[in-house]
């Protein structure tokens, strides 16, 4: 069952030194699955996801000939129903949990913002629900990180903080961008695994946007592989390595192998035909 | 700083709060200390004698000898000094030359006038220019920016006497919708002294507590053109910072976890971002109020307002020393007092700062 389509998604720019496209007509669709972008920086993927939320700023624009969740035009849906869909269906998690929190809120009144404000739950009964998500993420000390903020706690504390925040409603939808590349090596395994779990136990779909191929492709069902702006190739995960694209193939050479020859790595070609 | 997991969820609750009242009490006083050495060698350096302005330069050399030796004049620079602190801390700033009434009286009686003005106005001030400038930050480029932004420049770049004139002539002259210079009307400035129990020394406070509301809405009539002109300027500058902080924080990534998780664009604004803009606008709006504590000369002249800016005026310009470098030391301890409440504030909006 198809969650989420899109179709010919553009994210463009309007700046003072002209029409700046970030994405150029992406189409994807999503079931409960989970689905990885992966690209170079500035290669549109982070847009696309944002663009899903329609939370793109101003001078951003978004268009597409179609845009669905289960159902609901998002192109057409009105601010209130983005709200309402935000936090609740779909949810995101971003890069670093030092920018992504609010500095000066204790981490127990960011977790229970959404229940509060938005559910008008009670106060006990928020704590409690924000308590069994932070315990979910497995925080030892729920009790005490409810009371600190966001500069007291370590990066993977802090991004289990967050993927604790997101996935309180519930959503279907999760979009992960780059969850563990701000993150210490020694923690993103853990902060992943932790991901990883909940995701599958809950049976939502994900949308996890990666600049690490092999991360993606051990994590992911399926692959887009973006390049300015434009998908250009789509595979199943475990198809990685047999990958046509002279793009998707360059990616995977400029890896450095443990054992491997001590070479320089081979440069991304970007000026072949494909790359315009 | 990020703390280790394993560290106290709040650890500056365990640094000996009684360390640190006394740290701060510690740097008041070296504050106050400096403060005072420079009024002390402003006071030795200027080619002003106090015998001098006191005598009258034809006074015999043994009156000149006699008078240096009662100033204390004659004793070693640490010991006059010395003096000079200890005096201070009692509120001692010596008699003034003009009245030879004691400095720190006539500052009591000028401070508060000003005070009462810089309040209000900085009231206005904050009630206006903040909601003004989160305005134009939500929306930049707009009509409501652009309009903000001229209102801003328009408060930065007109001379305040010309505004102040203008005000007078509209409101007062023309318009009669307000008292016009001074503190109060003639007939109740003349009740003042008799017929008010003055606690304070602000006309608004102590008619309030005296029960006089007559007297307090004729003051209120008086104070509100000039602290609406001081309020106007402070204003001007609060509102461009705030737009300023507030673009800042909309574009931090917090910004968008809040509207991930749907909360209305009133919330994201006014809850999120403000508590984060508060951090610098604090300082900001203590520094613009510590400004107009200095006393605003030129408004102060123009609406007739006795306050500590035109005081330590008129004592400059008719050599009164200690009267200068009483209200010198008074504006320096608002300064003083100020900063650290600042920074008390600034500790209760970000727990960063706390550590």
């Amino acid at each position: 069952m198809t969650l989420l389509s899109v179709k010919n998604l553009r994210v463009s720019f309007d700046t003072e030194a002209g029409l700046v496209e970030a994405v150029r007509g992406v189409s994807f669709s999503l079931g409960r699955e989970r689905l990885g972008i992966v690209g170079e920086s500035g290669s549109g993927k982070t847009m696309t996801g944002r663009s899903v939320l329609r939370l793109i700023r101003p001078p951003g624009r978004i268009e597409a000939e179609e845009m669905r969740f289960d159902g609901i035009d998002l192109m057409r849906a009105s601010e209130k129903e983005m709200r309402a869909l935000r936090g609740t269906r779909i949810a995101m998690v971003m890069q670093d949990p030092k920018y992504s929190l609010n500095p000066v809120m204790r981490v127990g009144a960011q977790l229970m913002e959404g229940l509060r404000q938005r559910d008008g739950m009670g106060k006990a009964e928020a704590r409690a629900k924000a308590i069994a998500a932070l315990a979910a993420v497995q925080i030892r000390d729920p009790e005490r990180v409810m009371e600190a903020y966001p500069h007291e706690l370590s990066g993977g504390m802090g991004q289990r903080v967050m993927i604790a925040m997101m996935l309180i409603p519930d959503p279907d939808l999760l979009i992960a961008d780059e969850p563990t590349s701000a993150l210490d090596v020694t923690v993103q395994a853990e902060v992943l695994s932790i991901l990883d779990g909940l995701v599958r136990d809950r049976g939502m779909g994900l949308i996890f946007i990666s600049h690490d191929l092999r991360l993606v492709a051990r994590f992911c069902d399926r692959v887009l592989v973006m390049f300015k702006g434009r998908v250009v190739e789509e595979l199943a995960a475990k198809d990685l390595m047999q990958a046509k694209h002279p793009y998707t193939q360059g990616l995977l050479n400029c890896l450095p192998r443990i054992g491997g020859p001590r070479e320089p790595l081979p440069g991304l070609d970007r000026t072949a035909e494909w790359a315009n | 700083m990020s703390h280790s997991p394993d560290a106290p969820a709040r650890p500056w609750q365990f640094t000996g709060p009684i360390r640190k009242v006394a740290g701060v009490i510690l740097s008041l006083l070296a504050t106050f200390i400096g403060l005072l050495l420079v009024t002390f060698i402003i006071a030795r350096v200027v080619p002003i004698d106090p015998v001098l302005t006191i005598l009258g330069d034809r006074a015999t050399e043994a009156q000149i000898v006699a008078e240096r030796a009662r100033l204390g004049l004659d004793e070693p620079m640490w010991k006059q000094f010395a003096i000079y602190v200890w005096q201070a801390a009692q509120g001692d700033f010596g008699l003034s030359i003009r009245s030879r009434e004691p400095v720190i009286s006539e500052i009591a009686r000028y401070f508060p006038a000003t005070l009462e003005l810089a309040t209000i106005a900085t009231i206005f001030g904050v009630a206006l220019g903040v909601p003004a400038g989160v305005l134009a930050a939500t929306k930049p480029g707009s009509l409501s920016d652009q309009l903000v932004r001229l209102i801003g420049l328009m408060g930065y770049s007109m001379p305040v006497f010309w505004l102040g004139l203008m005000g007078l002539l509209l409101f007062y002259g023309v318009l009669d919708w307000v008292g016009g210079p001074g503190r109060l009307d003639a007939a109740y400035d003349m009740m003042l002294e008799f017929e008010l129990t003055q606690y304070t020394g602000m006309i608004l406070v102590d008619t309030a507590l005296n029960g006089r509301w007559d007297m307090f809405a004729n003051a209120l009539s008086h104070i509100i053109l000039p602290a609406g002109l001081l309020g106007y300027l402070s204003m001007a500058y609060i509102s461009r910072m705030t737009r300023s902080f507030m673009m800042n924080e909309l574009g931090q990534e917090y910004i968008t976890t809040a509207r991930v998780k749907g909360m209305p664009e009133r919330r994201v604004i006014w809850v999120h971002a403000m508590r984060n803009v508060m951090v610098p606008l604090i300082t900001v709006i203590a520094l613009s109020f510590a400004y107009l504590l200095e006393g605003a000369v030129l408004t102060e002249t123009i609406f007739s307002w006795p306050g500590i800016g035109s005081y330590i005026t008129q004592a400059l310009l008719t050599n009164d020393m200690p009267a200068v470098l009483g209200g010198t030391v008074v504006v320096g301890m608002v300064y003083i007092g100020l900063n650290m409440l600042s920074d008390v504030l600034y500790k209760l909006v970000d727990p960063r700062a706390r550590a």
